[in-house]
Parts: C-alpha cells; sequence; structure tokens
C-alpha cells in the first residue's frame, strides 16, 4: 500500500510527486502513456505568465504568480531551459486603452512587480518588428519562456532519484474507496493507497465525479500551433500577447528557448479528449490572426504545426484540494492556461496539504538537485575534446538540424526514467524538432534505441502503444 | 486488331501514343512527335522489358552493412519483374561483395543475372 | 590547425566531382569532409537505375554510378574523412569539424567548395493538418529503410508528391510487398520524369492525380488513413471533393530545399529563389573563395549535370588558389531573364574568368509548350532554340561560348527570354 498514488505524469503531477519526494512516504505516478509529459504539458505554448491576466482574488491568479516567483531558482536546481524574457500585452487600438489599464490594474493587484504600461514609441524600440497599428502594450518583465518538457522530465527525474516510483503504460478505470483510502483499479491490477492526488489533466472530470457529488465538466480546448525555423529566432525577443479576447488569450508570437518562433494557439471547444489534430480551418486562423500585433511574421519559415487539449473547467478555475466527500482524495483538476506557470506552486500546496494529512516526516535524503542532458554545445572547444576523448559518441552527431550527437541520445536513453521511443529522446534532446522534422535522424535514433534497449528495430514506436515506426521486412509479403 | 495506349517515355512531352495491333504485328503507331516515341511504342507493345533493381541480406560485412543492392544485368520481359524479386527472397549472401558479383544466376528463369551494384565489404 | 589547399564540404556526387576536378587542374593538396560513414551521399541509397546516361552513356544505379567517382578519388589518393561533420565555418575560411576520434578538429582552407547537397521538404513544412502518428515519412526517409536497412515503413502507402524520390519509392514500395493506393500531386502536372511515371507508376497500376492534395491525416499511434482533395489553380482543396483513402503510411515527395545552414552561417548571400547561395560564372559564393555546386547550389534533377558543375566548381577552386588565394578584381554583370526562367546558375557572369564555354542553368515556373529560349547579349540575340516543352521538373541549360562573348568586348547585359520566336 503507497500513501500516496499520483494520477498523471504531466507537469502537475510530476510537480506533485517532486515536492512530495521531499517528505518520507511511498509514492507512485501511474500514467497511461509510455513517458512522461504525454498530454497537455507537451503541447502548449511554453510560457511563464506574469500572472496579471488571471482575475484577481482567484486560485489561478494565487498559483500563477507564486509559480512565476519560484521559477529561476527551480530552472537553476533542476537545470531546465528558462528564460525571463519579459511579455508585452499589445493593444491595437486606442478604445481597446481601458481594457489595458484594467489588465494592469488586476495584475498590481495580484502582486505581479514590475508591470508598466509603454508607449508606442517604446514598444517599438523593444520589439521593431511590431504592428505599426500597435498604440500601446503592457510591459510584464517577470514574464518568461520556458522548455515544457525540459521541466516535466526535470520534475519527474528528481522526483524519481528522491524515491518516487513511476509506473508506465498504467491506465487507471477506476477508484473506489476502502477503510483506509483508496483502490486503484488499473489495466495492470489494483493499487491500495492511503490518498490519491487526480492531476489527470483533460481526464481530471472522469476521476473527480467518481468520487464526488458536485460534478465538474472538463472540456478540451484545442490549440493549434506553427513552430517557425530557427533562422526566425529574435523576430520578437518578448512573448507578444494580444489583449485577451473571450476565448483565451489570442494568438501568441513568442521567442522559444531554443530560439525558433512559436505562434499561436487557436482555441476550439472538442469533444474528444484525445482529439489533437489540427485542422485546416485551425490553422488557417491562426496564420491569420498572428499576423495582427507584428508585420512581416515569416510564417513560411514554419518547420511544423501541432495542435494541444487544455483542460478547461466550465467554472474556469483551478480546482486543488481535498475533495469533502472523499477523504484522501485530493484534485488538482482544471489545470488550463496558466497551469504550466503554476505547476510548481501547485506542486508545492499540494505535497504540504499531503503532508498535513498523513503526517509526513521530511525526507533525510532528500536532494533537490538535478543535472540535465550534458549539452555539447555549451562546452569550450578544449572540454569538447576531452568529453569525446572520454565518451567518442560526443563525436558523433545524429540530429544534424539541432546538432545532437549521439552521447546526448545515449544519456537520454540511460537516465532515470529515461526515453523508449523516438518521441522520448526527441522531448529530452531534441533530435528531430528541427527543420527536417527527423527525416535524416530518425533511422539512425532507432537504431540507437534499438540497440541501447536490446529490442530489435521493428520494436521501435514513435510514442509507445501502436505507434510502430516499421511494420516488417522487405519482401516477407509477396 | 486492337489499339493500345501508351505515354512516351522519351522526354518531358509524354506524347499520349496509340499502337494498332494486329495478332503480334504492330500496324500503326501515332500521336509521336518524333521517331524515338515510334520505336518507343513498337518495342513496348511487342516485348516490353525493364531492368529490376532491389536488395539481399548480406552477412558479415565489416561494414556493418546489412543489404547490398543489385540490379538484373540487363532487361528481362516486364511480366517477369515478380517473379525475380519472388526469386531473391530470402537470400543472403556473404561479405565481401563486390559490384557486378552474380547474386542470383539465371535469375527467375529469364537467361539473366542478378548482380550485385554495391562494393561492401 | 591543420592546412588545406581545397577542402570539400561533402563526399556525395558533388564533392567526389569537386575534389577529381580540383587534382586534376593541378591542386592535389585537397580534403574532403562527409558526415557519414561511407563516401557517395544520397546515392548509397538510390539503388534504382538510370543514373549516368549523360556522362557514361549507360544506365547505373546510384551506388554504381557513385562508385565511379569514389575510384577517381582513390586513384587520386586524395584524402576524406569519413563520420566527420562540419560544425562551423568562418568567413575566414576556418573550418570546424567533429568526429568520434578525432574529437573537434580546426582545418584552414585556402578554398572552399560547398557540397553539402539537400534534404526534403517535411510534413510541417507543408502544413498538413491532421493526427501525428507514427507512418508519416519522408520519402528519402521510407528509401533509406527500404533500401539500406531491408525494413518495411508500412505496407498501404499513399504518397503526397509526384517527384521522383515519390515514384521511384512506389515502385521500391510495391515490389518490397506494400500496396501503394495513390500518389497525389498538389500540381496540375507532375515534377517527375515521364519515364518515372511509366515504369514506377503505370507498370504497377498505381494512380496518379494531379491537382489533389491531402486534406486530413487519421490515426493517433500509427496512421490508420488520409483524406486527399482535389484542389483549385490557387491550390486550395475543394470542399465535397475529398476521398478517404485507409493506408498505414503516407510518404512524402513534396521537394528539396538545399541545405545551407553551413553557408548562411559564415555569411554567404543566398539566392531567395534557389535557397542556394548567389554564384558568379565561376560558381563562386559572395565570400572569395567559397564555391558551391550540386543540390546545395540548386535542386538538380541528374546527377549528370551534379557531377559535371561540380567538376567545374572544382576546376575555380584550383584556379584561385593557383591564382595565390587573392580576391581577384571581378565584373558582376547580372544574368537577367523573361518570359519562364524563375533564376539562373551563376547569376552574374565576367567574360574574362570563362573559359571556352559557360553552362548557364535554370528552371521555368510552369509547363510552356513550342516556345523559343533566347540569349542576348548587349540586345543581340547569340542563342536561339526551339523547346517543343519545358517543365518546372526540368532543369534547361544554355551554353554561352568564348566566341559569343569575345564579340561582346564592352559586354554590359546578358538575358535570357522566353520567348514565342
Amino acid at each position: 500500500m503507497y500513501d500516496i498514488v499520483i494520477i498523471g505524469a504531466g507537469v502537475t503531477g510530476c510537480a506533485v510527486a517532486r515536492y512530495l519526494s521531499r517528505y518520507q512516504a511511498s509514492v507512485c505516478v501511474v500514467e497511461k502513456e509510455e513517458d512522461v509529459c504525454c498530454g497537455t504539458s507537451k503541447a502548449n505554448s511554453a510560457i511563464v505568465h506574469g500572472g496579471f491576466d488571471a482575475a484577481h482574488g482567484t486560485l489561478m491568479a494565487k498559483m500563477n504568480v507564486m509559480g512565476n516567483l519560484m521559477f529561476p531558482a527551480l530552472a537553476e536546481e533542476l537545470d531546465f531551459e528558462f528564460q525571463p524574457n519579459g511579455s508585452l500585452v499589445v493593444c491595437m487600438n486606442q478604445e481597446d486603452m481601458p481594457k489595458l489599464q484594467a489588465l494592469y490594474e488586476n495584475g498590481v493587484k495580484n502582486g505581479v512587480k514590475g508591470l508598466e504600461i509603454i508607449d508606442q514609441a517604446r514598444l517599438r524600440e523593444m520589439e521593431p518588428n511590431i504592428s505599426p497599428d500597435a498604440v500601446a502594450a503592457l510591459w510584464a518583465p517577470t514574464g518568461g519562456i520556458v522548455c515544457p518538457f525540459g521541466l516535466t522530465i526535470a520534475l519527474a527525474e528528481n522526483a524519481y532519484t528522491n524515491g518516487v516510483e513511476f509506473r508506465f503504460n498504467t491506465e487507471v478505470k477506476a477508484l473506489t474507496p476502502r477503510e483506509d483510502g483508496w483502490i486503484i483499479q488499473t489495466n495492470h491490477g489494483a493499487i491500495d493507497a492511503k490518498c490519491v492526488v487526480n492531476a489527470a489533466g483533460l481526464y481530471a472530470d472522469v476521476f473527480h465525479n467518481q468520487v464526488s457529488q458536485k460534478k465538474i465538466h472538463i472540456t478540451p480546448r484545442r490549440g493549434d500551433y506553427c513552430l517557425l525555423d530557427r533562422t526566425t529566432g529574435g523576430f520578437v525577443k518578448h512573448t507578444i500577447f494580444q489583449l485577451p479576447g473571450k476565448l483565451g488569450k489570442g494568438v501568441l508570437v513568442s521567442p522559444t528557448v531554443h530560439g525558433n518562433t512559436i505562434v499561436g494557439p487557436t482555441a476550439i471547444d472538442i469533444e474528444d479528449k484525445d482529439g489533437i489534430n489540427t485542422t485546416a480551418a485551425g490553422l488557417n486562423e491562426l496564420i491569420e490572426k498572428a499576423g495582427t500585433t507584428v508585420s512581416g511574421l515569416p510564417i513560411r519559415q514554419v518547420i511544423t504545426s501541432f495542435a494541444g487539449l487544455r483542460a478547461h473547467e466550465a467554472a474556469h478555475e483551478f480546482i486543488i484540494g481535498e475533495v469533502p466527500e472523499a477523504p484522501g482524495f485530493f484534485d488538482c483538476a482544471g489545470i488550463e492556461s496558466p497551469g504550466l506557470s503554476s505547476a510548481p506552486a501547485i506542486g508545492l500546496t499540494v505535497a504540504d496539504m499531503l503532508r498535513d494529512k498523513l503526517g509526513l516526516a521530511e525526507n533525510p535524503n532528500y536532494d533537490g538537485k538535478r543535472k540535465g542532458i550534458l549539452d555539447p554545445k555549451k562546452l569550450s572547444k578544449e572540454e569538447l575534446t576531452a568529453l569525446i576523448r572520454e565518451e567518442p559518441a560526443y563525436g558523433r552527431i545524429i540530429c544534424r538540424c539541432e546538432s545532437v550527437s549521439e552521447g546526448e541520445i545515449l544519456d537520454a536513453i540511460r537516465r532515470p526514467l529515461g526515453a523508449k521511443s523516438l518521441d522520448g529522446v526527441k522531448r529530452r534532446t531534441r533530435a528531430g524538432m528541427g527543420r527536417c522534422q527527423s527525416g535524416f535522424c530518425s533511422p539512425r535514433t532507432m537504431e540507437i534505441l534499438a540497440r541501447e534497449l536490446h529490442v530489435d528495430q521493428s520494436e521501435i514506436t514513435k510514442m509507445g502503444g501502436n505507434s510502430k515506426l516499421i511494420v516488417g521486412t522487405v519482401k516477407e509479403r509477396l | 486488331m486492337t489499339t493500345r495506349k501508351l505515354t512516351c517515355i522519351g522526354c518531358p512531352m509524354g506524347c499520349q501514343l496509340e499502337v494498332g495491333i494486329d495478332g503480334d504485328q504492330v500496324v500503326s503507331v501515332s500521336g509521336h512527335t518524333c521517331p524515338r516515341g515510334e520505336a518507343y511504342a513498337r518495342k513496348e507493345v511487342t516485348n516490353p522489358t525493364r531492368i529490376v533493381t532491389s536488395t539481399v541480406r548480406v552477412y558479415g560485412s565489416k561494414s556493418g552493412a546489412v543489404t547490398v543492392s543489385c540490379k538484373t544485368r540487363s532487361d528481362i520481359p516486364k511480366s517477369s519483374i515478380f517473379d525475380c524479386i519472388k526469386d531473391i527472397t530470402g537470400l543472403a549472401v556473404p561479405a565481401p561483395v563486390h559490384i557486378g558479383d552474380v547474386v542470383k544466376a539465371n535469375v527467375a528463369g529469364t537467361g539473366v543475372d542478378m548482380v550485385a551494384t554495391k562494393e561492401v565489404l | 590547425m591543420k592546412h588545406y589547399d581545397i577542402v570539400i564540404i561533402g563526399g556525395g556526387p558533388a564533392g567526389l566531382a569537386a575534389a577529381a576536378a580540383a587534382y586534376d587542374a593541378g591542386v592535389t593538396d585537397v580534403l574532403i569532409l562527409e558526415r557519414d560513414k561511407e563516401l557517395g551521399g544520397i546515392l548509397n541509397q538510390c539503388i534504382h537505375n538510370g543514373f549516368g546516361l549523360h556522362t557514361f552513356k549507360e544506365e547505373l544505379t546510384g551506388p554504381e554510378y557513385a562508385s565511379r567517382y569514389i575510384a577517381k578519388v582513390e586513384e587520386r589518393k586524395i584524402p576524406y574523412m569519413l563520420n566527420t561533420m562540419v560544425m562551423d565555418i568562418t568567413s575566414e575560411k576556418v573550418i570546424t569539424a567533429m568526429n568520434r576520434e578525432d574529437g573537434i578538429i580546426e582545418i584552414e582552407a585556402g578554398a572552399i567548395v560547398l557540397a553539402m547537397g539537400c534534404r526534403e521538404r517535411s510534413r510541417g513544412a507543408l502544413n498538413i493538418p491532421g493526427y501525428r502518428p507514427a507512418g508519416i515519412y519522408s520519402a528519402g526517409t521510407a528509401q533509406r529503410l527500404v533500401n539500406m536497412e531491408g525494413y518495411m515503413p508500412g505496407r498501404q502507402v499513399v504518397i503526397l508528391g509526384s517527384g521522383d524520390i515519390g515514384l521511384i519509392m512506389a515502385r521500391r514500395m510495391t515490389l518490397e510487398g506494400a500496396k501503394v493506393k495513390v500518389v497525389a500531386e498538389l500540381m496540375p502536372f507532375s515534377g517527375g520524369l515521364k519515364r518515372n511515371i511509366v515504369q514506377c507508376l503505370d507498370d504497377f497500376g498505381i494512380p496518379l492525380k494531379l491537382s489533389h492534395t491531402v486534406v486530413d491525416i487519421q490515426g493517433k499511434e500509427r496512421v490508420e488513413g488520409v483524406t486527399i482533395a482535389q484542389v483549385d489553380n490557387r491550390g486550395k482543396p475543394i470542399p465535397g471533393t475529398e476521398e478517404h483513402y485507409e493506408c498505414d503510411t503516407l510518404l512524402l515527395s513534396c521537394g528539396l530545399i538545399p541545405e545551407n545552414e553551413l553557408s548562411r552561417g559564415m555569411g554567404v548571400a543566398l539566392n531567395p529563389i534557389t535557397n542556394g547561395p548567389a554564384v558568379n560564372e565561376s560558381l563562386e559564393t559572395s565570400i572569395p573563395g567559397v564555391f558551391a555546386a550540386g543540390n546545395v547550389l540548386h535542386v538538380h534533377d541528374l546527377v549528370d549535370f551534379v557531377s559535371e558543375e561540380a567538376a567545374a566548381a572544382g576546376r575555380a577552386a584550383a584556379a584561385y588558389v593557383s591564382a595565390g588565394c587573392v580576391d581577384a578584381e571581378h565584373k558582376e554583370i547580372p544574368v537577367t531573364f523573361e518570359g519562364g526562367p524563375r533564376y539562373t546558375v551563376p547569376g552574374t557572369i565576367d567574360p574574362a574568368f570563362v573559359g571556352d564555354s559557360l553552362t548557364v542553368r535554370f528552371r521555368v515556373g510552369g509547363v510552356m509548350k513550342n516556345q523559343y529560349v533566347n540569349v542576348y547579349l548587349d540586345g543581340e540575340r547569340v542563342i536561339h532554340r526551339k523547346r517543343p516543352i519545358m517543365a518546372p521538373g526540368e532543369m534547361e541549360e544554355v551554353k554561352l561560348t568564348r566566341a559569343m562573348l569575345d564579340a561582346h568586348p564592352e559586354l554590359s547585359s546578358i538575358c535570357i527570354k522566353v520567348e514565342e520566336a
């Protein structure tokens, strides 16, 4: 029997796991996919919001501001890519100025530091490619950008090395209460736990509604994105938002921590919780809207488009905490934007709730530091030469577009909670994330995966399950 | 008399050829704009041939290669394409293999050898 | 730091031909840097026949064609480094490369020939909507898996794009046991050779649907089907024309893009139409002593012309080195064009640097029938050649001779026109 089972290895579940690993407790994360960071956490804007947007007084606002403040130190501790590049909310016409002012005031009330309304001249100076129609902007210097895979994987790895168990390909089917906790029925048998954390993202309503009479409803809100080539790096320096409309935050244009430009998202409410397909209408809408705040967006430099689903709860508020009629069942539901920004705060808050509930003692062996995958690009020539002498695999480039070496891929596979699929390698190393979109490197990465995992290449998948990349050998079915 | 329609492969024009056939005799060719078109049409309806290329397994390669590419040394009848492939199914040859080495003699009874097209050490 | 008179970036068909030609022109201190484990480049996976008709007057497969040029390099004992990735080149021609054995290698070059080839346009760049499951491959990736590794990437295949690699893969997949259901082509004409349409599609009864594109990809884990639709004359899908195909694989053969990351990094000026370096008659880029040839310069249809072009670049590099690696005063007379061509290579000409003749290559933007290619030097027509058909998929060329250029000592304008007479 575990003290705590966390359902879902997205950024929220992994954050809860990581902060829980500070205490002496047996914790298990169950995840239906083959890896961490496979749902909402992998396909979003990759933004650390300042916290001016969420309505003052809401849990969203509180968690966002608190999470935002935690990022710089956390990025240092866990060694993931984060840049406090600052964000701008651009006002496109004079009539909307009161809205911009209201946003500023909301932000100030939320406790966001450094907010300023800046005029057109200053805006242009900060962002030369801003649309000539922009009249003013809200400048939020605490806004940032993050690698969402890097963050989630770092949290998970650190939780794991501090004793948290992870079970992948394990789908929770039902929750039933027992005397002193819960029985969690999965496709791989039952798991007992004193407490359950519901961090199931889009499926959080399913589990909540199994234990509570107060029903919630989560709507998958699809966001289509386009990612532009790294040659567009520097097109904008800050994250450029449009003044928020009725559906989300409009279309943003932002640099990514890896030097690409991201454009998105749309906001389309759908039924299918796995409906991560882009549509022509969505992409067209995106391209049309993205041109509003900036001029000359090099949209032809798109290298990939994708869609992510936000877990939108009807009340548009985070649902965090123990469900009153289900003791030991803790929700982290309705975690839509600013969920990524809030993740560290949610993790810390929920971990502390569980500590109090179960009376957990500090884990004396806890080590909050984690080293990421060594990036040879950050080494000097001398250091790199020495590294290659020691481990020649760093001298063999596998992904040409992003200059990823075999050494990095081996590290990604061999490290705690290592990669098992092509996408797992991609999220950890960026191999296949460049302009050729894995055309050159995928056969080579498959070869390395097969060798390291001691399986035939035909067993290698793109993302677990039935996503096999090879269906057999030549001439076997003539 | 029957007619067959063909696309000429001589150049990007891709002339639509119409070939009149009586028994096994070509009695007319039309649609071509140059003599190459007519010659192609006559050959294509009476005796269409192709070079077949594929790969066979190779074992013991020092370079780590697992296949070696091969081709029929000359044209074989178009109707024998799949028979050639079937005839080399399951075939594995030892390294080293040199360009021109026979990997399958008289492939599919065509009288033509399947030969290696790559050096595999 | 090591020094070589000429360093060739890439050991594919362009790099091999450039190296041999530079050597034969008298500069023997040449080094080839190749990122793969063998010389030959993409030819190694192009196991089909049809290469070398112009050069060798016989029909070779890709590996056979490559072996002829590898032999030239071996005979001349030109050194090459395999498994070696060039990471960076400075505008001062200092090359930083890396491999497992030597770690970081710095090489100073007197002249450089860029011969990195090209890459395929990806699904992302095409913005095809739908899911992102396993089973979507560029045709070249599938070609590598099938031809080099003996694996089948799928069994029920739809191909988007009728470029030659797509057509070739339709036949390869069919011969190895897959069912290719359809080839869809966005344009109203195929970019592939007629011969490939007949021998790769018609021979096996594979339908080619022109003016069609993929509008949806289904399947959450592995491709389960694709929807294709007809497009209007602006390339937009026409509602109501959708057709569904059940399949487990979508192959993309939608164009090639020169790989100029290194060129861009060193500051070489690029031509926005070709995505390759802008070059003069010596195939020299905007950086003196840096030359380019083959698919990195502009995408070719036939390897024979790659070899020919690269040999010219090799000779030009050798001439640059022989002249003491100094930047000679170069006139830049632009090659202008009207009525059809989208670009020319070279883009500028200095007649003083032209030998017996100079081949100018170009592509047209659409299918054109019964036109003339005319070349004017200072307004005087010096070439007048009838072309029954020209298509974007077939590179065109004109040959300027020494005599033509000598007849215009004060030359200031060179224009290629596609005209009705």
